[in-house]
């Protein structure tokens, strides 16, 4: 699988040269055409990147959601999910680089193959950061108004996040 | 939306630090995130680049068109209000494709790209169009089905069988898209009437 995830980025590079090549389209202007674009999307995106992670920072090293998770450790583990596991399930859809780091700490202190470790596995890949990806794509169009897109997007987030406690206690 | 999440991950954040007694770590965490801010810039910045550069080969030589043909009929349902023979359903289904793969930096430009075209069709420009906000549910509950960094590090850690977490994934995250797609069809038809 990991082969798998390897080998789609060049073949796929490959593919599109070759295939724009034998179309006979300038293939190098292209290419810098693009790139010129990208230059343009990225200069876009950097001032809602410092922000983000300006704020998100702020929030983490705040430990508030560790000390304030830390008074419902009882109830939680009566339903069986360990504690460990909540700022996980709350962050993710705000940060992903923030729960790849609590799932790292996970992974050392009980292992990848432990129930927390199969369920923070599950719950890394069962969801993007939908916060910061509805921030960096409406802020690089200039879109101001966003609608009823976070509470969807977020509604997503809970039916999986839901759904993965559930799959984890099926499966493990 | 994205002002008041701003607004109260900041004042959380240091009103707390405050009580408990946290403030030097949260005057360290203030003046270092310039830099964590920068590194992250410079890490996705050269795939981004790469990746237009690529998928502008793909636009005009017309395999992007191509590629959107072939998932139109799907895409075409979940995106009523945009033409069919529009750029932004090949960038779509590009970005859809890439985020199945595990491949979240890649997904990047192609969903960029498809933003910019839907903004050209949309009729407020500062105001979300439905189109937007489907795709953008789409891509974030999109379904995984090679969760790349996770299999890595339970690799790392020496799991004895990395993958078995593949399937309650997809599952996982095919029950997200469903959720997410029927709230917003059913916040579209009533918003219509």
């Amino acid at each position: 699988m990991n082969t798998l995830s390897k080998i789609v980025i060049p073949v796929f590079a490959v593919f599109v040269i070759f295939y724009g090549f034998k179309k006979k389209v300038s293939i190098y202007d292209a290419f810098l055409e693009g790139v010129k674009e990208g230059l343009a999307i990225s200069f876009n995106i950097f001032p809602s990147i410092i922000a983000m992670v300006f704020a998100i920072n702020i929030f983490l090293d705040s430990n508030f959601v560790y000390d304030v998770l830390g008074f419902f450790k009882p109830v939680l583990e009566l339903i069986n999910i360990p504690i460990e596991i909540m700022p996980m399930a709350l962050l993710r859809p705000i940060s992903g680089t923030a729960t790849l780091a609590i799932m790292n700490d996970i992974f050392i202190n009980f292992g990848p193959d432990s129930y927390a470790g199969r369920l923070a596995s599950v719950l890394q890949g069962c969801t993007d950061t939908t916060i910061y990806v509805l921030a960096l794509y409406f802020s690089s169009i200039g879109i101001k108004k966003t609608r009823y897109s976070l509470p969807v997007g977020l509604f997503a987030d809970l039916v999986g996040i839901t759904v993965a406690f559930l799959i984890t206690m099926l499966f493990f | 939306m994205v002002s008041y999440i701003w607004f109260f991950l900041i004042v959380i954040g240091i009103v707390f630090s405050l009580l408990t007694g946290r403030l030097d770590i949260i005057n360290d965490s203030i003046l270092t995130n310039g830099s964590k801010a920068l590194d992250l810039m410079m890490s996705i910045l050269p795939i981004i680049v790469l990746w237009t550069g690529i998928m502008k080969i793909a636009e005009e030589s017309g395999l992007l068109r191509k590629f959107a043909r072939l998932v139109e009929p799907l895409l075409s349902k979940l995106f009523p209000s945009v033409p069919k023979d529009n750029p932004a359903l090949g960038y779509i289904a590009s970005n859809i494709a890439a985020n199945m793969m595990g491949l979240g930096s890649a997904a990047t430009p192609f969903g960029l790209k498809a933003m910019s075209e839907l903004q050209k069709i949309n009729e407020k420009k500062d105001t979300a169009s439905v189109a937007m906000i489907t795709f953008l549910v789409l891509n974030t509950a999109g379904v995984t089905i090679v969760p790349t960094t996770v299999l890595a590090l339970r690799i790392a850690h020496g799991s004895a069988n990395p993958s078995e977490i593949i399937l309650p994934g997809v599952i996982a995250t095919f029950c997200s898209s469903i959720g997410g797609l029927l709230l917003d069809y059913y916040i579209r038809k009533r918003s219509r009437k």
